[in-house]
């Protein structure tokens, strides 16, 4: 879910929903439809981000009886502090850890590497991956596979991967760099960017061996159900929680 | 019914004290010794490291006194590893309440396991209204084998006690605060323990 100013952002097309902006009542929403876990994603800039994120933090961790990750904007121990005191179970990380990764160190030994995600944005260039910066937008030199290895060394719990390439096309996942990822590191990789119907869960399971998957939009239009989503993993001998 | 959370400093409590106030129970946070005594029951958290939770516990002098208590006590996660001998992390003595060496899964398999994963052979009134193949949600790298107070098993690497329990104490691996309807289930059952 993206969030802004504590408020959900995407359009979200849930229908027994009082308030669809309000994260809380959508996280719930998601809880009770069988989601195993929720990431927010604040996209908020402005002065009073910090408490306005750490308010709603604290009004889904009242609630909400499966863990969630909160991301977008941390930069510092301080950051993720705030975060965890509220009731997050998990904070996610992207530009900064690319900006300063011993953040990833600090942070995994303050905190313990179990609730330090560390978020990659990934698109081809020239047949190469290569990680992106602020939703993509910025490239980088860094290759998305030494990034990986590099930031599991460093202590992070888990690895958030979004292909900028498959993201918003609903074609599936990008597996192939999946596998090379999940392969070559000891820690959960979730697969994010290109769900578009259920076999491509299938597939990035199976092929592209992800530990976890990441969707929103189509949850969020109800193209696919969750609990029909998790049924039809089960049934294809995939260990879910149904 | 007076629901006290041990508070020495070792992790994050609020979503324990929020899964009990959805359940209409106000858990109290207490690292007082007559307090946690005086409660109807008693929870002991953990996240975190082992041998430097277990040095908070000493200097507050609580050590001691948890393997006396005498209602339903409940350990979660690194809670519940304290209440083994022994951690294989940071070459930890435990309380010594469970008979059991806590050990680190092996690089065969991804460190720590994070995520759900299903109870099986459940054993104790803990469980009731709760089937084989529940799942549960796991945050962890070290785990306590099946032994003979193990009163549940999960799968990871090896089959190892998901729970374990000694009259008035259990102690739980996973997050029944963060397990859906059946960690709600759980805890109103532990409250519900007579």
């Amino acid at each position: 879910m993206d969030v802004k100013d504590g408020r959900t952002v995407k359009g979200v097309n849930f229908v027994n929903l009082r308030d669809a902006g309000d994260p809380v009542e959508l996280a719930a929403a998601y809880a009770l439809n069988g989601a195993d876990e929720l990431v927010f994603l604040d996209i908020s800039a402005s002065e009073e981000k910090r408490k306005t994120l750490a308010d709603m933090v604290y009004r889904v961790a009242e609630q909400i009886n499966i863990p969630f990750t909160v991301g977008g904007g941390i930069a510092s121990v301080e950051d993720v502090d705030i975060l965890l005191k509220n009731g997050a179970d998990k904070v996610s990380i992207n530009s900064s850890a690319v900006k300063n990764p011993g953040l990833i160190n600090e942070l995994a030994a303050k905190f313990g590497s179990q609730c330090i995600v560390v978020a990659i944005d990934a698109k081809q260039i020239d047949g190469q991956w290569k990680v992106h910066l602020v939703g993509g937008k910025v490239p980088t030199d860094i290759d998305l596979f030494d990034w990986a290895k590099e930031v599991a060394q460093r202590g992070a719990g888990e690895i958030l991967f979004t292909s900028m390439d498959h993201d918003g096309t609903k074609n599936g996942f990008a597996n192939n760099a999946l596998a090379t990822i999940s392969t070559s590191v000891n820690i959960p990789v979730i697969a994010s960017g290109g769900a578009g119907k259920i076999p491509h869960f299938v597939d990035t399971f199976v092929s592209g061996k992800a530990d976890a998957a990441l969707a929103a939009s189509i949850f969020h239009f109800k193209e696919i159900e969750i609990n029909a989503l998790k049924k039809a993993l089960h049934s294809q001998q995939i260990p879910i929680r149904l | 019914m007076k629901t006290v959370i041990i508070d020495y400093g070792a992790g994050n409590i609020q979503s324990i004290q929020f899964a009990f106030a959805r359940l209409g129970i106000d858990a109290v946070l207490s690292s007082d010794s007559n307090e946690i005594v005086a409660a109807d029951r008693v929870i002991f958290p953990g996240v975190g490291e082992a041998s430097s939770a277990m040095s908070k516990l000493k200097d507050s002098g609580l050590d001691a006194l948890i393997p006396t208590l005498k209602q339903p006590v409940l350990g979660i996660c690194l809670g519940m590893q304290l209440m083994c001998n022994y951690s294989e992390e940071g070459d930890t003595q435990g309380l010594g309440i469970f008979d059991v060496d806590v050990k680190r899964f092996t690089s065969a398999v991804k460190v720590p396991q994070m995520g759900w994963n299903a109870l099986t052979q459940l054993k104790s009134s803990f469980f009731s209204h709760t089937t084989d193949n529940a799942y549960v949600y796991l945050v962890h790298s070290y785990y306590a084998p099946l032994c003979d107070q193990t009163v549940a098993q999960t799968t990871y690497e090896v089959a190892y006690s998901a729970a374990l329990q000694k009259d008035n104490f259990t102690g739980v691996q996973f997050h029944p605060e963060k397990s859906g309807e059946v960690g709600a289930q759980l805890l109103t059952n532990f409250l519900n323990q007579s």
